[in-house]
């Protein structure tokens, strides 16, 4: 590949890329996300390769792209141009796709997707109603391009913005325009993103650093590993902008050790960038210069805070530091950084690219745009979604997600991560943007979205979020490191049903103190998960301290499993799975579990096909 | 024949600032990091044992024992959680005869809890050397394990 010098030559070479792919011919697109790759997708992949070849049809390109956001049905297959959408395909199921879909055209009744409530079937991508609601500006390219292709992200439009920034706007129009924009941080805080580039802009130094956080610690979301893994040009030119508009000359993705897929297709796209000439010496002939590089993180959910994620790069171990040394003025080795998270610079190009008051008429007025959630947990369609900001909670969870499974009974959604809130039924139909989730106690965090049902304790989460910070508070604030320890032990205590009234009190008592005690986000947010379920689910801490029971059936010391005699046929069923003998019985006579012998396991109510097997 | 820490020097230079991409390497190439090696790294990074030992004690990418020959990760991500991330972990611990974090004697299995994989829509996952098992039950452990026995 030769050195593309001007604007001009990199639109020849985009016509040249858009010549070879003709609209019309066949593409059979491969969801190849983590989530497909784990539903055994790569075989998939493989055996429509050999298919093709069987049966003779070289001209059929095959794309493995990355994450489509509908995980929970994959492996998807779309068979273009038509966008035929077939779910949970087997290797078995390949032939018939070829000799029916590729070659005649038909649709394969036994592979569409159903709808949940109906079970009316959807044969085209676009109808289903899954991807029919949301707005995927930003996600949407994931599910057209091979992300190991350069020439596919052009041939969308890639670097189009890249263009259009250095040939025809000033470094301040391109901040300009991202400040009109309303941009705010996607990884958290909501920080407007033009204001923060404006900050390092205007300090005078011959070095800057432009850092993308790809460090995506919160529990329960995924959507930036998405973006990595399936679209990373879009990262590197939203990276590109940022540095162009703020002066610098030097970038780093600090990446989660856990994503190593990630760290395979960024560096791949950075080396086809720098071949092609968009990264390195004077970008497109223009006297803007700029370079990326990798760093991989080494664990630790506290790095994805900006001063400790700084440290981790230098080296040093990941210790956030006191907030009043500005990031604008001294970051990374000491000079001005700018530090945005993997969503916000995939907004970048889109702002440029289409303007700021096209990017406005999207979300609300005070967090315009849209943002990718993680919606998972206790929901049908779990998976990745992109919606504009201002979308009902009950539109996401009910409309989107197809409600929860089982029939069960919505309880709660989490968000924010472990800094976020557990929101109950009441504020459903809550305005989803940064704002509105902070006046119900909770946040936007970096977009994960986990709900919950009738079978999940609330007290239990509590616990499961302060057993997270406990283990990754990084230990240099007394405050955080010993008061999360202590809440710990309080919930812990009351989920064995030995607590007592006043631990409510002591716990909304500590709460203030780690809060206001801690030096970085992790301690100041860590008190928000028990702070948020004592507000909306106090009745499920007063069942545990003054009843003894875990109304929801998950606190082990507080339940036990008991064999309804009317329910159960005899089938023995349970007696085969429990793994400790404590399930027993004469074939076709009511079984009975042996409480001494039970560890709790749960197996037997699993398997259970009559519902016999009750949680007391 | 060249030392592994002469390997990674080689290729990341004396920088001590690449600390934590060096003792990733030799992680993964000895699955722990043993002292020698260490000890060897300060010195030819020229910086203090404390230092290469603070950093290798801080991240949890580091181990200072040696890893197992399987390498099980059960996620317990929020998602996870929820889904009974803890039913499948406890189960992993009754069959293996160790608690999360250990390995067992004969060196076969390391038990290990991650926070997130970020495969939320799969839970509750497992991933057992590098390969991702979605949707666990208790009840799907044993089978899961014979694979690998």
């Amino acid at each position: 590949m030769k050195r593309i010098q001007s604007a001009q030559e990199l639109e020849a070479y985009r016509q040249e890329c858009l010549a070879v792919r003709d609209p019309q011919r066949t593409v059979i697109t491969i969801c190849a996300g983590t989530g497909c790759l784990a539903h055994g997708c790569s075989n998939v992949v493989d055996a429509i390769r050999q298919e093709l070849e069987k049966q003779g049809l070289d001209q059929v390109e095959v794309k493995a792209t990355g994450c489509h956001g509908f995980c929970e049905q994959g492996p998807l297959v779309v068979v273009h141009p038509q966008g035929v959408f077939y779910h949970k395909v087997k290797v078995e199921d390949v032939p018939d796709i070829i000799a029916r879909t590729v070659q005649k055209g038909e649709v394969i009744e036994s592979l569409l997707y159903a709808l949940p409530t109906t079970k009316e079937k959807i044969s085209l991508e676009k109808d289903v109603p899954f991807y029919k609601l949301q707005k995927r500006i930003i996600f949407g390219s994931n599910g057209l391009i091979d992300p190991t292709s350069i020439d596919d992200y052009l041939a969308i439009g890639g670097y189009q913005a890249l263009a259009k920034a250095l040939t025809g706007m000033s470094p301040d129009a391109v901040l300009e325009e991202v400040k009109k924009s309303g941009l705010r941080g996607r990884g958290g805080g909501g920080f407007p993103t033009g204001r923060k580039w404006e900050s390092t802009r205007n300090v005078d130094s011959e070095v800057k650093y432009v850092i993308c956080n790809a460090d995506e610690g919160d529990p329960g979301a995924y959507m930036d590993r998405s973006l990595l893994e399936g679209n990373p040009h879009a990262v590197i030119e939203g990276m590109l902008l940022g540095a162009y508009a703020v002066g610098a000359t030097d970038g780093y993705v600090y990446v989660r050790h856990e994503y190593p897929l990630a760290v395979t297709n960024l560096t791949m796209a950075i080396d086809a960038a720098r071949e092609m000439g968009l990264l390195g010496e004077n970008i497109l002939g223009s006297s803007f210069s700029f370079d990326i590089k990798i760093s991989r993180g080494g664990g630790a959910f506290v790095c994805g805070e900006s001063s400790a994620l700084i440290a981790s790069i230098e080296g040093q171990v990941g210790e956030p530091r006191a907030k009043h040394i500005h990031m604008a003025e001294s970051g990374l080795w000491g000079k001005p950084t700018v530090l945005n998270n993997v969503e916000t610079w995939a907004n970048v190009p889109v702002i440029i690219d289409k303007g700021a008051e096209w990017y406005r008429s999207i979300g609300t007025e005070g967090s315009p745009g849209t943002k990718i959630f993680s919606l998972v947990g206790k929901v049908n369609n779990t998976g990745l979604v992109e919606v504009p900001m201002g979308i009902t909670l009950r539109e996401i969870i009910f409309d989107i997600g197809g409600g929860i499974p089982g029939g069960r009974k919505f309880k709660a959604v989490q968000t924010g991560g472990p800094s976020g809130g557990c929101i109950p039924e009441e504020h459903l139909d809550l305005q989803v943007d940064f704002d509105e989730l902070g006046k119900v106690g909770s946040m936007m965090g970096s977009g994960g979205m986990i709900v919950m049902d009738d079978r999940t304790c609330m007290v239990d989460v509590a616990k499961y979020f302060l057993n997270f910070l406990k283990g990754e508070s990084c230990g240099k604030c007394t405050t955080c490191r010993e008061g999360i320890l202590r809440m710990y032990e309080i919930l812990d205590k009351i989920t064995r049903g030995e607590g007592e009234l006043s631990d409510l009190d002591l716990l909304e008592k500590l709460a203030v103190v780690v809060q206001e005690g801690s030096m970085c986000g992790l301690g100041k947010t860590a008190p928000n998960p028990v702070l948020s379920t004592l507000r909306y689910f106090r009745d499920e801490y007063l069942a545990h301290i003054n009843d003894k029971k875990c109304p929801a059936g998950v606190c082990k010391e507080l339940i036990h499993f008991e064999i309804d005699p009317d329910a159960c046929t005899g089938c023995h069923k349970c007696a085969r799975v429990c793994p400790v003998g404590a399930a027993h019985g004469e074939k076709k006579e009511p079984h009975e579990i042996d409480q001494d012998k039970c560890i709790k396991c749960g197996m037997c109510y699993d398997a259970c096909k009559f519902d016999a097997v009750k949680i007391i | 024949m060249e030392s592994t820490v002469k390997k990674i020097t080689a290729k990341y230079g004396s920088d001590p600032s690449q600390i934590i991409a060096m003792l990733q390497d030799l992680q993964s190439a000895k699955r722990y990091l043993p002292e020698e090696d260490l000890r060897e790294l300060a010195e030819a990074l020229a910086i203090p044992l404390t230092r290469v030992y603070r950093i290798a004690t801080f991240f949890k990418a580091f181990s200072l024992e040696p890893k197992g020959e399987h390498i099980i990760n059960v996620c317990m991500g929020t998602a996870c959680h929820v889904r009974g991330a803890e039913r499948i972990l406890n189960e992993l611990e009754r069959q293996l005869g160790i608690s999360r974090g250990e390995t067992t004697a004969d060196q076969k299995f390391s038990l290990e809890t991650v926070n997130c994989l970020g495969a939320c829509a799969l839970g509750p996952v497992v991933v057992v050397d590098q390969e991702y098992h979605g949707d666990m039950t208790p009840g799907q452990v044993d089978k899961l394990m014979e694979n690998y026995r």
